[in-house]
């Protein structure tokens, strides 16, 4: 089991990569680390709550102050302080991530094996559907269904549910397809074929042979949906379907709430949380993009001569 | 010539086969909108509970309709769709094709002026990027692809409007045109909705002028998150078929290594990025809602964040089925334009 674990880790990755490839996925690991290492340590770093609005004294924060002693990021049109937002809204990501795309795994995996073992006129019909699902603009399915399950504006948990679960749905098509695309070869395979004849039940084929060999694309896809899961987060909440702010920080929120400061000139409450989000998916992106590099041997090849 | 025929006719069927695809992928698409947007119950109550009483509220929704068994409702709304009624919105009473008629075109000018924008940026660079590969050239131009992916695109319109618009006032901060050329541009006969054609119309070179002013930063916002995608693909693409050995037999004759790039191994490396040029449209209808938002860009998208949050869920439901089924016409689209471009498409 741990062999598998660390066989699925980029750190494997990491010791095959070499050049330009190891550069890109030691600075994307790094930036994911310390992203993980923000969200955990949150109440440490940050010198105030993110809801909070006054100081211990009683006195307000006062709105769109710029960066100074007390606010080293400024505080926002609505009082609050930005450094602070900044840094608990790593968390309500990683909620997002966790939410979202462990349900899609499960959800699509479950449906590719069973589509791509079972064949059939099931088959056609879940194609045409995660095709369908796929072609859909998937900003515009993630507010209907936030509609749906917080009725627009909502709580921490809720909010996070609520935009999760509308990634979900759009990351399941992928998932399904990737895995029943490896379904439908392994199924071939002379090993799948004896086990058949040695009398294995469908279960059995399914997740001791085939599951287990049609993982290999997984991981890519993974690091691709956990930063495309950030940006339709933020997408949510830039039109107005995030978390609350007094129930949890969301960078898309705050950006939404900045767009009248940047006419005025007031830069601190944009480019802080923008470029949270920019750092984050960049990290997750390098990572992903590494990984699918090193899969694919038609781009790992090191050209070995130029002919001039 | 038995041959082509036949490949003629199988041509035929394959477009044939996917017309036919295009009834249940819509019928797919208006039935999950349908689902999903009265899971959350009548669209009266959602808009308007809370602020009307028990009574009122009733009134409403019986002479709507939404009282009646949820599947009439449905099978009404599948017949209303089929020839060609969206719904009409709650808030202003407009029906929402009349909403496409007049919106569309404005979300259309902005997607044809970034699509400008990502061939101008993302094709050159993507060139580039393969025939230095894996230097420092090369990296940089990935990390630009990366960034321009990673950067949502309402951030990157605010920190256009920072730079371009605030530090330097150079270029307007919002909106399509200015209030003077705007009133100019609604005198035209026969106008189109499309500013800039209807500005050349006019023949008024500070109005076209304007226009274009206008346009810069909307879409070099939308245009950057598909230049990035465009660089990734006419790299790899070029790449893999600079590894042909056909460009070595090219190199061999002493072709230069620009000219491979620029002409050897563009045109193979051209038919997967049309097929993924078809897949952006959903990409770029999802990034028009969050620019028109950013710019106050008066657009279809710009109208859907109005109903939003005026809870008319009518309207967002009808806009969302259309928007559905104008994706889906365009893959059919591209389906066609590869068949015809890519002899290996198989029939």
């Amino acid at each position: 089991m741990l062999k598998r674990i660390w066989k699925i880790t980029p750190l494997k990755q990491l010791r095959m990569s070499f050049g330009v490839q190891r550069v890109m996925l030691i600075l994307g690991l790094a930036i994911v680390g310390f992203f993980i290492f923000v969200a955990t340590f949150a109440d440490l770093i940050a010198p105030y709550d993110f809801a909070q609005l006054q100081y211990e004294d009683g006195t307000y924060f006062g709105s769109q102050i710029p960066p100074s002693a007390e606010h080293i990021w400024g505080t926002t049109v609505g009082g609050f302080d930005v450094f602070s937002r900044v840094i608990f809204g790593t968390r309500t990501a990683i909620a997002v991530i966790f939410v979202a795309v462990s349900l899609s795994i499960v959800i699509g995996v479950l449906l590719g094996l069973a589509s791509g073992y079972i064949s059939g006129w099931l088959d056609r019909f879940l194609v045409l559907v995660a095709d369908a699902v796929y072609a859909f603009p998937s900003l515009l399915l993630a507010i209907a269904l936030s509609i749906v399950i917080s009725g627009g504006r909502s709580g921490f948990w809720s909010g996070i549910l609520a935009a999760g679960l509308s990634i979900t749905v759009i990351f399941i098509p992928q998932y399904y397809r990737a895995m029943r695309a490896e379904t439908l070869r392994i199924k071939q395979e002379a090993f799948v074929e004896s086990a058949k004849v040695l009398g294995a039940s469908n279960g059995r084929i399914l997740f001791r042979h085939i599951f287990r060999n049609a993982t290999r694309t997984l991981p890519i896809i993974f690091t691709l949906n956990a930063s495309e899961a950030i940006l339709t987060l933020a997408g949510l909440g830039f039109l107005g379907f995030g978390i609350d702010p007094t129930m949890g920080a969301e960078w898309g929120y705050d950006l939404n709430r900045s767009v009248a400061d940047v006419s005025a000139g007031i830069w601190w409450t944009s480019i802080f949380p923008g470029s949270a989000i920019v750092l984050v998916v960049l990290g997750i992106t390098l990572v992903g993009e590494s990984l699918n590099d090193l899969a694919d041997p038609r781009l790992r090849k090191r050209q070995v001569a130029v002919i001039e | 010539m038995a041959k082509t025929q036949k490949s003629a006719s199988s041509l035929l069927r394959y477009l044939g086969v996917r017309f036919l695809l295009i009834f249940p992928t819509i019928w797919i698409l208006v039935t999950m909108v349908f689902v999903v947007m009265r899971m959350v119950g009548d669209p009266i109550t959602a808009s308007q509970g809370g602020k009307l009483s028990a009574e009122q509220l009733q009134v409403l929704i019986t002479a709507a309709g939404y009282d009646r068994p949820i599947l009439v409702q449905y099978f009404e709304y599948l017949a209303a769709i089929a020839s060609g009624d969206f719904g009409t919105t709650l808030t202003n009473n407009r029906p929402v094709v009349e909403l496409l008629a007049t919106y569309g075109v404005a979300t259309l000018e902005l997607a044809t002026y970034s699509m400008i924008v990502a061939f101008l940026v993302g094709f050159p660079l993507g060139m580039i990027a393969a025939r230095k590969r894996d230097t420092v050239t090369d990296a940089g131009l990935r990390l630009f692809a990366i960034l321009a992916y990673a950067t949502p695109v309402f951030f990157v319109g605010l920190l256009l409007k920072l730079v371009f618009a605030v530090a330097i006032p150079i270029l307007p901060v919002a909106g399509r045109v200015g209030v003077r050329s705007e009133i100019e541009l609604a005198k035209l006969e026969g106008a189109t909705g499309f500013y800039l054609i209807d500005a050349i119309k006019l023949g008024n070179e500070a109005i076209v002028l304007d226009v274009l002013k206008h346009a810069v930063l909307p879409a070099t916002a939308l245009g950057l998150l598909t230049a990035g995608i465009f660089l990734r693909l006419v790299r790899t693409n070029m790449i893999s078929t600079l590894n042909a050995d056909y460009i070595d037999a090219a190199r061999s004759r002493g072709v230069s290594e620009t000219k491979l790039v620029t002409k050897n191994a563009l045109r193979p490396a051209l038919i997967p990025i049309i097929t993924v040029v078809g897949m952006q449209i959903a990409l770029l209808l999802g990034g028009a809602v969050l620019t028109e938002t950013t710019f106050e860009w008066k657009g279809l998208g710009f109208q859907l964040t109005e109903y939003l949050s005026a809870r008319d869920y009518v309207a967002v439901q009808g806009i969302v089925a259309l928007l559905a089924v104008i994706v889906a016409l365009t893959n059919f689209l591209v389906d066609i334009i590869v068949a015809f471009v890519d002899p290996r498409v198989k029939f």
